[in-house]
Parts: structure tokens; sequence; C-alpha cells
């Protein structure tokens, strides 16, 4: 491909390269970085992250846009988004948020957070921040582990997973039950938008986008928190391969982890 | 020139806020809830942001992420609390945005009370959090001291990118006194270069504390220590009240160094040269000064209300120039002038002693 004098270059540092009498149909969003991730094969944040990017450019929003990282697999986030990024603590991302969203009124704040992150040491943080209504998103990557530790029991992790610090596998009486974030977290009323969502199928990746545009759109327009748990594979620590690791999200996730809207404020419908 | 009686929780509020304080984010606990009570009614009314976290701990987290877009934030605290906030106070420090915080120390240790200590210097001033850093610390002995502490600590801690934290105790917060208070400042019209949410366009930035390789990460604490040295450098502060001469020399901090004038006065009143070396910072700690005074003393009598945490640094400052003893309170106890100046006319009776503690009330009675 000879080089163009008419290509141009985003400033993600991907070279936009069109050649004479054609259109360019798919590219990098400008929200995302053009540098290769760390992240494992098969592991789905490396699609989410795509996904989120894609919202933020259909809105046009990148230039007002912070990503609050977490700690977890994804802590390195903000090397993957075009855009201002801070590092918050283990779980505290909402508290973090909070406080960039009050002073920094006009801007798009998200977190993204794992199911370590945001439901074990974090969950006093996310159900404050949802009971206030703070006007932010939330992407909430669930996968059933503690990812970037290497495997550890979650609050997420299903009945009778074996995880590293679950070895006989997890057991109601011992560890209690898996934690349902979307549902219990829709039913406050400053939550706006509250939905689960899944990547183990293009047409539950096409929903997902939606869902992450209703979320945004829900921000946008100053309703509410808003939550989109996606149900993510971990084929590392679930020790599968990528490919069975999408069956067992469908087979054995699914069942317990329903996918669906729990919440839509008013002022979102006609985008549904 | 007009005065006004104020409390001391109250005060450090409204002089934060002439300071240019943008944003406060806190939460209720004994004894210096006043100040967040003062912030709810006064911030909305200037239009700026407050919110009552969920625990200190959500707090410390707001106060990060509004110091991330590089506004003025501050909470305030107590002793249990600040123990919550610890992990925050270091990502802040590893961040290097800054922040204001005040300690409003409580006894310890665990729930302990609401009465007033000093057991938090250990605490706030070696790191206030895991990790190689100190915070400055700065240590009012009046209301009218803390107004003027407070007035600075928000330029101190952006001309350095770093943690402030104003330290008293529960009779300092509680107490009423007449004050001064400073003009107010005008709110800053431009954020800083480094700041996250900066309305100028600009090229994506990033803060984190993250530095998963060794190197860089041994980069960041050398750039961090460099930082250290020169706060060192520049921002001590002390008092020396009838130091030249005294034969016994006090060195106490906020409010026992307050107390510990009233001792002087007694001491001296009864013929014995007493006086005190009264640090401001107790980080950076003033050790080149109390060492230039402690030489010419012949023993220094370190007060405070704890079981003997500033002691440490003064041993380091004093070395061998003087016998260091302690005379402590603790469990929110508060020593009385003539306690100190039993300990001080003591002091003169035994020849060398270091390292000997008194922990409680060593006067007979009557």
């Amino acid at each position: 491909m000879l080089p163009n004098p008419t290509a141009t270059q985003g400033t993600n540092g991907f070279h936009h390269n069109p050649v004479d009498g054609m259109e360019v149909v798919f590219q990098r969003p400008e929200a995302l970085r053009n540098v290769p991730t760390h992240y494992c094969p098969g592991c789905t944040h490396g699609t989410i992250h795509r996904l989120v990017a894609e919202v933020i450019d259909e809105l046009g929003i990148r230039t007002r846009t912070i990503g609050v990282a977490p700690v977890g697999c994804a802590v390195f986030a903000y090397q993957y988004f075009n855009l201002d990024g801070c590092e918050a603590a283990h779980g505290r991302a909402p508290a973090m948020a909070t406080g960039l969203k009050r002073v920094l009124p006009g801007h798009v704040i998200f977190t993204y957070q794992g199911d370590g992150d945001l439901a074990s040491i974090g969950g006093n943080e996310i159900l404050h921040a949802a009971a206030r209504g703070e006007a932010i998103t939330v992407v909430f990557v669930n996968n059933g582990v503690f990812g970037m530790t290497g495997g550890q029991m979650a609050p997420t992790t299903l009945l009778g997973q074996f995880t590293s610090s679950s070895p006989s596998g997890r057991r109601a009486e011992l560890h209690g039950f898996p934690m349902h974030i979307a549902e219990m977290l829709a039913p406050l009323p400053g939550v706006a938008y509250a939905a689960r969502c899944s990547m183990h199928a293009p047409a539950e990746i096409r929903r997902t986008k939606k869902a992450l545009h209703l979320a945004f759109a829900a921000q946008l327009r100053g309703l509410g928190l808003s939550i989109v748990e996606i149900l993510s594979t971990c084929p590392t620590n679930w020790r599968l391969s990528p490919n069975d690791a999408l069956t067992y999200i469908r087979e054995s996730v699914l069942p317990v982890y329903p996918t669906g809207d729990f919440k839509i404020a008013e002022g979102l419908r006609e985008l549904v | 020139m007009t005065r006004e009686l104020w409390n001391g929780n109250e005060a450090l509020a409204e002089a934060a806020i002439r300071a240019g304080a943008e944003a406060f984010f806190g939460y209720p606990i004994t004894p210096q809830t006043e100040l967040l009570e003062y912030m709810a009614r006064r911030m909305p009314e200037l239009g700026r942001t407050f919110l009552q976290a969920e625990s200190e701990i959500g707090a410390i987290n707001m106060v990060y992420g509004a110091a991330c877009a590089g506004m003025r934030a501050m909470s305030s605290s107590s002793s249990p609390g600040i123990s919550l906030m610890q992990e925050g106070l270091s990502y802040i420090a590893g961040t290097e945005v800054p922040c204001v915080l005040v300690d409003i120390m409580r006894g310890g240790p665990g729930l302990g009370n609401i009465q007033p200590s000093q057991s938090d210097y250990f605490q706030i001033t070696r790191s206030a959090g895991h990790g190689d850093f100190h915070p400055i610390v700065l240590a009012p002995s009046t209301i009218q001291e803390a107004v003027n502490l407070m007035y600075v600590s928000f330029d101190l801690a952006f001309q350095y990118r770093h943690i402030v934290i104003v330290a008293g105790d529960g009779t300092l917060g509680q107490m009423m006194e007449p004050v001064e208070l400073p003009p107010f400042q005008p709110l800053p019209a431009e954020r800083p270069s480094w700041a996250i949410g900066d309305p100028a366009p600009h090229a994506p930035r990033i803060l984190t504390s993250l530095y998963l390789a060794a190197e860089k990460l041994e980069e960041t604490n050398l750039r961090l220590q460099k930082k250290l040295a020169t706060i060192q450098a520049a921002e001590t502060r002390y008092e020396a009240y009838e130091a030249e001469d005294a034969d016994v020399l006090l060195v106490a901090f906020g409010t026992v160094g307050r107390i510990a004038k009233s001792a002087v006065r007694m001491a001296r009143a009864s013929g014995l040269k007493v006086g005190l070396f009264r640090p401001i910072s107790l980080w950076p700690f003033p050790s080149q000064a109390l060492r230039a005074v402690a030489k010419r003393s012949r023993a220094v009598l370190v007060v405070e209300m704890n079981a003997g945490q500033m002691l440490d640094d003064v041993r380091l400052a004093v070395g061998e120039r003087a016998p260091v003893r302690f005379f402590g309170r603790m469990g929110g106890v508060v020593p009385l002038p003539d306690e100190i100046v039993y300990e001080a006319q003591h002091l003169t009776r035994v020849t060398r002693s270091h390292s000997s503690r008194v922990l409680a009330r060593s006067r007979p009675p009557g």
C-alpha cells in the first residue's frame, strides 16, 4: 500500500489511510490508543475497552471524559484509553469519581472496575455512589474471580466453582452466595440505568455496546448513576481455552447471572 | 483589626475557606465534627463543593479525585478516621497531588475516647500511610495560630504537590478564643499543568502512583526524597520562648506547648530557669534549631500527651548534648502547668538520666 498524501493521523497514533474513492467504514476509535494491551488471549477486556471507546467517540465526548482505573487486570486501562485518566485505590474508584464529578460537573466520568474491585473491597463505595445518584458511569467487568492476583474466589464466584482460595469449590455454608450487583443497585432511586450484558457471542457484544451507550447517555442527561455489568471471560484463571471460556459463560454463568436491563430511567426510554 | 470569638474547629474551617478551599469531603467524628458541619453550611453559600462521604475512606478518596483535577481539596478527621485515611494519603503522596487534611487528635488506641491527645504524632509524621514519604505537618497551639497555618496550607500543598496536615487536638478543636480572620484569597484562575479534566485543550494526562518497573519506582522515590529534602530546608517552623538562658529546656507542641509556656512562667517565678522550644512544624522537624538551643541547657524535658513520640525526634536532634527526659499523660488527660514544673524541678536533682520517662502524674498529693 503506497503512502497516500491525503492520509490523516488521528490523535491516538493511528494512521488513517483512505484510498481514493473508498470510504473508511471501520477503524480504531479515537478514544482508544494504538498500543498493544497486556490482556490474556481470550480475555474480553480488550473488546470491552473498544466498545467503551466507540461509545465515547460516537457521543463526541472524548476531550471531556476522564476514566478512573481500578486495581485489577485493568489497572493499566488509562494507558489504553486516549483520554485523561487516573488510578484509584482498590475499590475506591466510585469515591474518586465522585470527587471528580462534584468538582467537574461538565465532564464525563467513568469507572472501569472488576468484580473483586467493585463487589468485594469496593462494596461500600459503589453502594453509596449509587445511593447518592452520582452522575457517573460504572463499567463493571464480572469474570467471577480475582484475575490479576491469580484467580481467587470473588463475591461473584459461582457455587461449586474451584478457585485458588476455594480449592474444594465454593460452598454456600462456608462462603455464602454469589452477589448480584446489577439487581442489588437497580432499586435505588439514585440509579438511572442498571444492566447486565455479556461478551460470549457477537449478538451479546452488540447488546453490550447498546447498554454502554445508554449508560453514558444517562450521565449526559444528568439522570443518576449508570452501571453496566458485563460477563467476561478469564481463560487463564478458569483453566479453560478461550473458546471453552465463552461456552462456560453461556452454559454456567448465564443461568446464575441473567442478562437484562434491571433499571431504565424514564429519561432514557426513548433511546432504548 | 477586628477580633471575633470563634470555636477552634469552625475557625479552621473558615480559614480554609478564606485560603481558597474549593472542595471539602468529610465524615462526622468527635472532636472535629463542628468543622464538617460548618463546611456543610458555608461551602454551598459560596458555590463551592461540600459532601459528607460514607466513611473516611470515601472522604479521602473523594479528596484524591478532586486533587487530581487540580482543585484545592481538603478533609478533616480525628485519630481513628486518620487511620482509615492512611491508604488514600499514601496514594495521594505517590501520585504527587496536593491536599490539606486536619487531624484533631483524640485518645487512643482503638476507639479510645474523645478527649485531647497527641498520640497520632508517629502516624502523621512518619508517613501517614505506607511507603517512603512524610506529609508536611503543622501543629498550632492557639486558634489564631491554627488560622494562620491553615491559611498558608493550600499554598504549601500546591507549591510542593504534597500533603499538608494541620494537627490539633480536642482542646484546640473545642475551645473558643478571639481571633482575627484573614481576607479571602481569590480562587485560582487556571488549573496546574498536571491536572486532569483541565478545560484548556491538552494531550491526555494520566495521574497514577503505579510504577511496575522497579527502576522506574526507584526513580520516582528518588524524586520524592529530593522534594522532601527541599521541604526540610525551607519549611521548618518553631518558637523559642525564654530559651536563651534556660537550665531546663521544655520541648512541647500544640496544646501542651501552650501549657508549657505557663509552666515556664511559673517555674521562673519560683527561681528555676526554664525555657521552651516549641516545634510548629512537626515534619519537617526543626532539628537544627533545637540542637542549637538545647546545647545551652543542662537538661531537656519533653512533654507530650502520649507515651513519648516526638521524644524520639528530640533525642535524635539533641544527641549527647544534654540529658533528655520525658513527662507524658495519656488517655486524654491534659497535663497541668504545676505537674510540668514539678518534673522540671525533679529533673535538676537527677544528674544524668537518659531515656527515663514519667507516664503519669508523679507529684505527690497536697
